[in-house]
C-alpha cells in the first residue's frame, strides 16, 4: 500500500503561535461548571422529589435517564426537531414510570427494602432491553442546527448548546419552584413530604400525588438524558454512571429540596471541573469527599429538612 | 437457541460416551471423529462492554458460517459464554466452558482485566486460548505457552502512530490523553517511549478515569501542543470527540490514536467531529486481501454494519483455529499439541493481510495508519501509511525492550511534562 506524505497544512501547524491559555482555560471550566450543573439538576430533582414525598431511592432513574436519551438521541436521528424528541422522551419515560408506580410499586407499598430490590432489578431489566433495542453501539444524536458551534470571548470556547442546557435546567428549575411553592398541588406535594399519614388524614390524595410525582421524576429524567445526549453521548452503561451522579446531588442538596436539587446540581459540577484540574490525583473522590462531609456534619443534607 | 442446542448435544455425548465406554474404548478414535472439535467463545454481550462483544461473536459466526462449520476437515461446534465484562463473570464462564463443556480451544476474552484474570486458570487446565484482549504482558514478561494473540498488543498500534507523527506529520510537542486504567497506560507508555526517543516531546499526560461524564475540563487542559495522542475505547471516543471539536480544538491540534479510538465500527456513531483523525490499527475494513472483501461483505450482507477491529479479531481467530487444526491433525485434542500448533500457524490471506505468531505468542503483521475522511453521507478510514512486518517490540530487539518494566503511568518517565 502506498504512503502518502501529510497534507501541507498539518505540517506546517507544527510550529504554532503560543498564547496564554490559563485564563481561558479557567473561563472553559466555570463555563462548563454550570452547564453540567443544569444537566445534573434535571437529572436530580426527579430522584430527590421521589425519595422525599415517597420514600424510595429509586435506583431505576438512571435507566429512566438512558431511556430519555435514546428515545431522544433515535428522534432526533429520524429528523424529528430536538426540543420536541426530548419532550416525547419525556412523555414516554412518564408513561412507564407511571405503568412501573401503579402495577409493581403500588404492591410493595412501605416495604422500602422491597422497593428498592424491585427498582435495582428493573434498572437492569431496562439496561438490557436497551441492548436488545438499540444494540451497544454508542449514540450521539447531533446538537440542534442552531445551537451548533461555539462563541470565543478572550479566548474562552463557550459552546450555545451548553449555554442552552443551563438556560433549560434554569427554565425547569423555575417550573418546577411555581409548581410546589404556589400552587395547591404543590402545597399538597409538601404536605405529602413533610408528614405523609397527616396528609392524607386530612384529605390529601397522597396516593395519587405519589403516581403524579413518580411520572414526573421519571419525565424529568427522561427530558435530562435526551438534553444531555449531544453532550454525553449514549452507550450501555450510561444509566449506572449517572445515577451516582443523583445520588450525591440529593445527599449533599437533602431529599425532597428544590433548592436543595439546585445547588447540589452547581456544586458538584464545579468540583467535577475544577476539581479534576486542580486535584488530579483525587479525581476518583473528589465527588465524594463532600458527600462524606454532609453526611457526617449534617445528615439531612444543606437544605433538607429533619424527618420526625 | 443455542442454549437447547447445547444441551441437547450435551444429552447426545454422554450417550457417546457411555456407548464408546462399553465397547472398551474400541470406538476411541472413531468418536473422536465423530465428536466435534469445540470452540468456546467468551465474549460480552451484556453491560457497558457489549458492542464490543457482540461484534466477537458476529465476526467468528461469519467465519465459521463461510466454512459451514467445518474447518480443515473437522466438524466444530461453537458454545458461546456471556461473561458480563468483568473478570469475576470471565473466571467463572471459563471454568465452565473448560470443566463442563470440555472445549477444545477459548476465543477471547474481551478485555485485559478479565484476560488476566483467567490467564493462570487456562494454563494449569492446558486449555489453548486465541486472545484479543491486549494486555502486554501475557506474551511478553509473563508469556503463557497456552496463549497466542493474533492481534496486537496495546502499544504495537501506537509504537507505529508515533512514528507516523514524528516523521510523516513532523509533531514535535504532543499532549496525550487515555483512560486511567492499563490500556490506556500501556499505549501511552508506547507512544511517549518512541516519539521522544524520536526527537519528541511529551509535555503533557491526562488521565480521565474510565467513566467520565464530561471530558470538557480534561481537554482544557491540553495547551499549546502539536497533536494529541489518544489510546480510548469502547463507546468513550464518541464522547470526546464530539467535546474536542466543541472546544474549538479539532481545528487547531490534531489528534491520533491507536486501533480502539477511531475503530471501524465506530464510524456510524461519529460525525464531522471525527474527520481528519489520525489511527493506527492492525485491521482496516478497506484493506483489500481476498479474505477481507468476503468477510466485509458477510458482515454487511448478515448485520448490515462495517466491521470493526473486534470482529476481524474473532473472525482472525477462526483461521488461527484451523491453521492449528491442520497442523496438529490428530492431536488436536491434546491441549497441549494444539497450543503448540497454535504458535507455528503462518497465516497468508486474513482480513488484516499476511502474518505470524512470535516465539512469546503475539501476532508479527502490518499496522495501517489511517485518516478519518468523509465518504458519501458517512464516514470512512483511509489508510494513508501501511507499516510491514511490526512485531509487539517494535524495532527494539526483544531482549532488550523485556528488560525494561511493562508501560504503565510511570514509565517511561515523563521527562519534558510543563
Amino acid at each position: 500500500m502506498p504512503s502518502s506524505a501529510a497534507p501541507p497544512s498539518l505540517a506546517s501547524r507544527a510550529v504554532g503561535s503560543r498564547r496564554p491559555r490559563k485564563m481561558s482555560m479557567w473561563g472553559t471550566l466555570a463555563v462548563n461548571s454550570f452547564a453540567l450543573g443544569g444537566l445534573l439538576f434535571l437529572l436530580s430533582v426527579g430522584f430527590s422529589l421521589i425519595f422525599g414525598l415517597m420514600r424510595i431511592p429509586n435506583l431505576m432513574h438512571g435507566s429512566n435517564f438512558l431511556l430519555g436519551a435514546y428515545i431522544g438521541s433515535s428522534l432526533v436521528l429520524k429528523n424529528y426537531g430536538f426540543w420536541w424528541a426530548a419532550l416525547a422522551a419525556a412523555a414516554a419515560v412518564a408513561v412507564i414510570g407511571g405503568i412501573i408506580e401503579r402495577g409493581l410499586l403500588r404492591r410493595l407499598q412501605g416495604r422500602e427494602l422491597s422497593q428498592v430490590l424491585l427498582t435495582l432489578g428493573l434498572s437492569f431489566v431496562a439496561a438490557d432491553f436497551c441492548l436488545m433495542i438499540w444494540t451497544g453501539d454508542p449514540m450521539q444524536p447531533p446538537a440542534p442546527p442552531a445551537l451548533r458551534g461555539a462563541i470565543l470571548a478572550q479566548g474562552v470556547a463557550i459552546p450555545y448548546f451548553r449555554l442552552a442546557v443551563l438556560a433549560v435546567a434554569v427554565v425547569c428549575a423555575a417550573l418546577l419552584w411555581l409548581l410546589v411553592e404556589r400552587t395547591m398541588l404543590g402545597a399538597m406535594i409538601r404536605a405529602g413530604v413533610d408528614d405523609a399519614p397527616i396528609a392524607r388524614a386530612v384529605g390529601i390524595p397522597v396516593s395519587k400525588l405519589f403516581t403524579f410525582v413518580f411520572c414526573l421524576g421519571a419525565a424529568l429524567a427522561g427530558f435530562a438524558g435526551a438534553v444531555g445526549a449531544p453532550i454525553l453521548s449514549v452507550y450501555p452503561g450510561l444509566d449506572s454512571e449517572m445515577l451516582p451522579l443523583a445520588l450525591i446531588v440529593v445527599v449533599m442538596g437533602g431529599a425532597g429540596s428544590l433548592t436543595g436539587a439546585l445547588i447540589g446540581s452547581f456544586i458538584i459540577g464545579f468540583l467535577q471541573n475544577f476539581g479534576q484540574v486542580m486535584l488530579p490525583d483525587l479525581a476518583y473522590v473528589i465527588l465524594f469527599v463532600p458527600m462524606v462531609l454532609v453526611l457526617v456534619l449534617r445528615p439531612q443534607g444543606l437544605f433538607g429538612k429533619v424527618v420526625p | 437457541v443455542e442454549e437447547t442446542m447445547t444441551i441437547e448435544r450435551r444429552g447426545f455425548l454422554k450417550g457417546a460416551a457411555a456407548t464408546g465406554a462399553a465397547t472398551f474404548g474400541l470406538a476411541a478414535s472413531a468418536l473422536a471423529q465423530a465428536a466435534p472439535f469445540k470452540i468456546g467463545l467468551l465474549t460480552v454481550k451484556t453491560g457497558p462492554l457489549a458492542q464490543g462483544g457482540i461484534q466477537m461473536e458476529q465476526g467468528l459466526l461469519t467465519f465459521l458460517k463461510e466454512k459451514r462449520n467445518t474447518l480443515s476437515g473437522q466438524k466444530v461446534e461453537l458454545i458461546v459464554a456471556d461473561t458480563g465484562g468483568n473478570p469475576a463473570g470471565a473466571k467463572t464462564k471459563t471454568q465452565e466452558l473448560i470443566e463442563r463443556d470440555k472445549v477444545n480451544v477459548i476465543l477471547g476474552p474481551l478485555a485485559a482485566f478479565e484476560m488476566l484474570a483467567i490467564a493462570d486458570y487456562v494454563e494449569q487446565n492446558k486449555t489453548p486460548l486465541v486472545a484479543v484482549a491486549a494486555a502486554e504482558d501475557v506474551t511478553q514478561r509473563k508469556t503463557n505457552p497456552y496463549i497466542i494473540r493474533p492481534t496486537c498488543t496495546s502499544g504495537q498500534c501506537m509504537h507505529a502512530v508515533a512514528d507516523f507523527a514524528l516523521n510523516e506529520l513532523k509533531f514535535k510537542r504532543a499532549a496525550t490523553i487515555s483512560e486511567d486504567f492499563a490500556f490506556g497506560h500501556e499505549q501511552m507508555g508506547a507512544f511517549q517511549r518512541v516519539f521522544e526517543e524520536g526527537g519528541g516531546k511529551v509535555v503533557k499526560k491526562l488521565w480521565p478515569p474510565l467513566v467520565t461524564p464530561d471530558y470538557t475540563p480534561f481537554i482544557a487542559q491540553i495547551g499549546n501542543v502539536d497533536c494529541v495522542a489518544s489510546g480510548f475505547a469502547g463507546s468513550n471516543p464518541v464522547k470526546f470527540l464530539r467535546a474536542y471539536a466543541d472546544l474549538g480544538l479539532k481545528a487547531k491540534t490534531p489528534l491520533l490514536g491507536g486501533w480502539t479510538f477511531l475503530d471501524d465500527a465506530l464510524l456510524k456513531s461519529l460525525g464531522d467531529e471525527a474527520v481528519g483523525v489520525y489511527s493506527a490499527s492492525t485491521y482496516s475494513a478497506a484493506f483489500g486481501s481476498e479474505s477481507n472483501k468476503r468477510f466485509v461483505a458477510a458482515m454487511a450482507k448478515d448485520y448490515s454494519l462495517l466491521p470493526g477491529g473486534y470482529a476481524a479479531g474473532m473472525y482472525i481467530g477462526g483461521q488461527c483455529v484451523e491453521a492449528a487444526l491442520a497442523i496438529a491433525g490428530d492431536m488436536a485434542t491434546d491441549g497441549t499439541a494444539f497450543a503448540n500448533a497454535l504458535r507455528k500457524i503462518k497465516l497468508e490471506d486474513t482480513p488484516r493481510g499476511a502474518f505470524t505468531i512470535d516465539s512469546r505468542g503475539n501476532a508479527v503483521g502490518s499496522v495501517f495508519i489511517r485518516r478519518c475522511e468523509k465518504s458519501g453521507s458517512g464516514l470512512a478510514n483511509t489508510v494513508v501509511k501501511t507499516y510491514e512486518n511490526v512485531s509487539q517490540f517494535w524495532t527494539y530487539p526483544a531482549e532488550e525492550f523485556l528488560k525494561n518494566p511493562v508501560y504503565s503511568r510511570d514509565w517511561p518517565a515523563a521527562k519534558n511534562l510543563e
